[in-house]
């Protein structure tokens, strides 16, 4: 499909050459085709087995019958949507959708805000600026199951070193079951991801801010803008590609976020912290209902595929004004 | 031209080497469909020591017995079943390959194992627990050595600070419990997370008070829960154990914040490298005196994947038996803190390992958790964990858990 266009064209303008030189060119374009094609190749090639292969196979199987029988009889008979139907109809379902919604929505809102406070701070000049700057991307260069585990123990309602310090500071009198409590567990885990979300903010935040030429605050300091006029219409506006594409990667990251929750909670206490994605993961690997599990992961592809769509159209009118 | 003469020897040669594998590929397989196996791969999870070397003890003698060499390959316990299911589509399950107990019927449902009992062994003498979670169908298709099971760990010394005896049954449980309790110690230490080791550690209590995994939602079930939701609500237990894995509760009780524990033998090892833990262990106390303690078993099956080379697969059970006998199971059990599952070595093992005396007494009356239900307990044992997590979150009575656990 890619490369028909490229053919046809190829060969439209080949029919009005000169009738002594037809061959020749005709050889010569063929090979500049063929060129043409080898470049786009290892690309597609990649794309297909990476990205097409996956997705498809993903689709058949969320409509198949896939269980464990299935890898070693090869027998995966077709269900119609009965795994949607399945899944959708699932006591958790619900509950896995709202804590979604509130575990994306919750990242992201304070990733944002505070990734460009801390990219502001840091995008004026002061000593040790740099090393503070590098050291806030520490969190990001965990692996995440590390950062998981070390935060199971900070939060650990008896010993943990949070309550500890906050019963010490004379914030709190009990101890608070962060990971125990039903109502407290979504929190934390958003609380986490939060902070493990913060430096990949704050670096492309800050990247942006950059970019803004010193001059426009300085016209714009004649005018007196400065402090929140200079912010609200000199860097906002300046902002605003950076921050969408940002938004954008942080919805279509967080929407499918699996190791926090899992080595914090691996969804409970009492499924309180079940998402679609962890949802995702126990029918695949723990009920090894693959097909379910994979109607599941579909439903969040479309999710991450809206937010892409409405991120295109919105670049694409910014790109028409 | 060159080029062309230069691809044309190219093409040649790769046939020729493609003709060359397929030849070597046959005489292969044709010189070990004959009756001389001279090696068999195995898999298994014992990846850590020194589990890992104590077992590989056991395969050696059984190697060289048969006269044949082993490849052994050992992954971590949770990714076992996927590289399972990846060698399963890709037609290249092992030989000899070792599964949890209660996933044996599973992975026999699907039609990838080889029927040990046609190929010269046989569930008897093993504890009867043992053969119901190797058989499927009325057959054989798994076999364990040896077996553990979980009880009551205590630590001496803090019960005889407090002057307390160890527990037998659920009154004196949580009597003990609430007197061992002290700022920074809780007297009882279980695992009640969110997955099937949380159902695993439920058992003791529900099987011993009657209940059955066939009707959950019985009264018996629901006092079972109920004594967990007592322990943890009266402060005798840590509102964490919803997210303590085995592990974390043998580590607050060798770190002095647990007196008791449930858990089981294989942590006897590392119990050992701390001296100044003195502990002792006894059976899952009952709910009314008379009642029987009642525990699961655990442990792993030797089975033998389907195999297309006839000999092959025969020299695997032969293995499997040898892993099976007498000499072999008595060796595994000494070494490696477990119960051998020939009855008839019983006593003769509690003789040379008194510590295993109390496991030995819990194995026997013990019971698989696929005995009853078979490639379904999985969803037993989901219902049941969820159950656990409402009850002691309170977001369900101990009699309304399991109900609404099941979606009902």
């Amino acid at each position: 499909m890619v490369h028909a266009p490229t053919l046809t064209k190829a060969g439209t303008s080949d029919a009005p050459s000169a009738e002594p030189s037809r061959r020749r060119r005709g050889r010569r374009h063929r090979g500049e085709d063929l060129t043409k094609i080898l470049f786009v190749l290892p690309a597609a090639a990649a794309m297909i087995a990476l990205f097409g292969y996956p997705v498809v196979k993903n689709l058949l199987m969320s409509l198949q019958d896939y269980t464990l029988k299935t890898f070693f009889t090869g027998a995966a008979p077709f269900v119609g949507l009965d795994n949607y139907v399945a899944v959708v109809e699932h006591q958790l379902f619900s509950k896995a959708m709202v804590n979604t919604a509130l575990f994306t929505i919750g990242s992201i809102v304070f990733q944002f805000v505070i990734g460009l406070a801390l990219a502001l701070f840091f995008n004026k000049r002061f000593a040790l600026g740099g090393i503070l700057r590098s050291l806030l991307l520490l969190p990001w260069l965990l692996p995440l199951i590390v950062s998981s585990a070390t935060w199971r123990s900070i939060l650990e309602q008896d010993s943990g070193i949070l309550n500890r310090s906050l019963a010490w500071l004379g914030v709190i009198d009990e101890p608070v079951p962060w990971l125990n409590s039903p109502s407290f567990a979504l929190i934390a885990v958003i609380g986490v991801n939060i902070w493990i979300g913060i430096p990949f903010n704050v670096t492309l935040l800050y990247s942006g801010l950059k970019e803004i030429p010193g001059e426009l605050y300085e016209a714009g300091a004649l005018d007196g803008a400065t402090g929140w006029n200079a912010f609200r219409h000199i860097t906002w506006p300046n902002l605003r590609a950076v921050a969408s594409v940002l938004l954008m990667l942080g919805v279509v990251y967080t929407v499918k976020v699996l190791d926090v929750i899992l080595g914090m909670t691996g969804g409970g206490p009492a499924n309180a912290t079940q998402t679609l994605a962890t949802q995702s993961y126990e029918r695949s690997f723990i009920d090894f209902k693959f097909g379910q599990g994979a109607a599941l992961s579909n439903i969040l592809i479309a999710i991450s595929l809206v937010f892409a769509v409405l991120y295109l159209r919105g670049t694409r009118r910014a790109v028409d004004e | 031209m060159f080029s062309k003469r230069i691809s044309a020897a190219l093409a040649g040669a790769t046939a020729l080497s493609l003709a060359l594998a397929a030849c070597g590929d046959g005489g292969g397989s044709s010189s070990s469909s004959g009756d001389t196996v001279t090696s068999l791969s195995i898999l298994d999870y014992y990846n850590n020591d020194p589990d890992k070397t104590l077992v590989q003890q056991g395969l050696d003698a059984c190697a060289s017995q048969l006269g044949i060499t082993l490849q052994r390959e050992t992954v971590p316990g949770d990714t076992l079943i996927q590289k399972v299911l990846q060698q399963a589509s890709s037609k290249t399950l092992p030989d000899v390959l070792m599964l949890d107990n209660p996933d044996v019927q599973q992975i026999a449902a699907t039609g990838a194992l080889a029927p040990l009992n046609e190929m010269g062994l046989s569930g008897d003498g093993f504890a009867q627990g043992i053969v119901d979670a190797g058989s499927y169908d009325g057959k054989l298709y798994g076999l364990a050595p040896v077996t553990n099971t979980i009880a009551l760990f205590y630590n001496t010394k803090i019960l005889a600070d407090e002057g307390v005896q160890p527990p037998k049954t659920w009154d004196e449980l949580k009597a003990a419990a609430k007197k061992l309790t002290k700022p920074g110690r809780y007297g009882m230490a279980f695992n009640a997370n969110a997955t099937y080791e949380g159902s695993w550690q439920f058992l003791p209590p529900m099987w011993t008070n009657g209940g059955d995994e066939t009707d959950l939602t019985s009264p018996q079930v629901a006092e079972a829960l109920q004594l967990w939701v007592d322990l943890v609500q009266s402060g005798s237990a840590s509102k964490s154990v919803i997210n303590w894995t085995q592990g974390d509760v043998k580590d607050q009780f060798v770190a002095g914040k647990a007196a008791m524990m449930v858990n089981g033998p294989w942590n006897i090892p590392s119990l050992n490298e701390t001296p100044q833990v003195k502990w002792e262990v006894v059976q899952f106390p009952v709910n009314k005196t008379g009642q029987t303690p009642i525990a699961p078993l655990g442990g792993e099956a030797w089975t033998v994947p389907l195999n297309k080379e006839q000999a092959k697969q025969q020299k695997a059970a032969d293995f499997v038996k040898c892993l099976t006998s007498d000499e072999n199971e008595m060796r595994w059990a000494k070494s490696r803190f477990t119960v051998p599952t020939r009855t008839a070595l019983g006593p003769e093992h509690v003789k040379e390992v008194p510590s295993m005396k109390a496991f030995s007494e819990q194995v026997a009356n013990a019971r698989s958790r696929t005995g009853k239900l078979g490639d379904k307990w999985p969803d037993a044992a989901k219902v049941i964990y969820q159950a656990i997590q409402l009850a002691l979150t309170g977001q369900a009575t101990a009699q309304d858990a399991f109900k609404k656990a099941s979606g009902g």
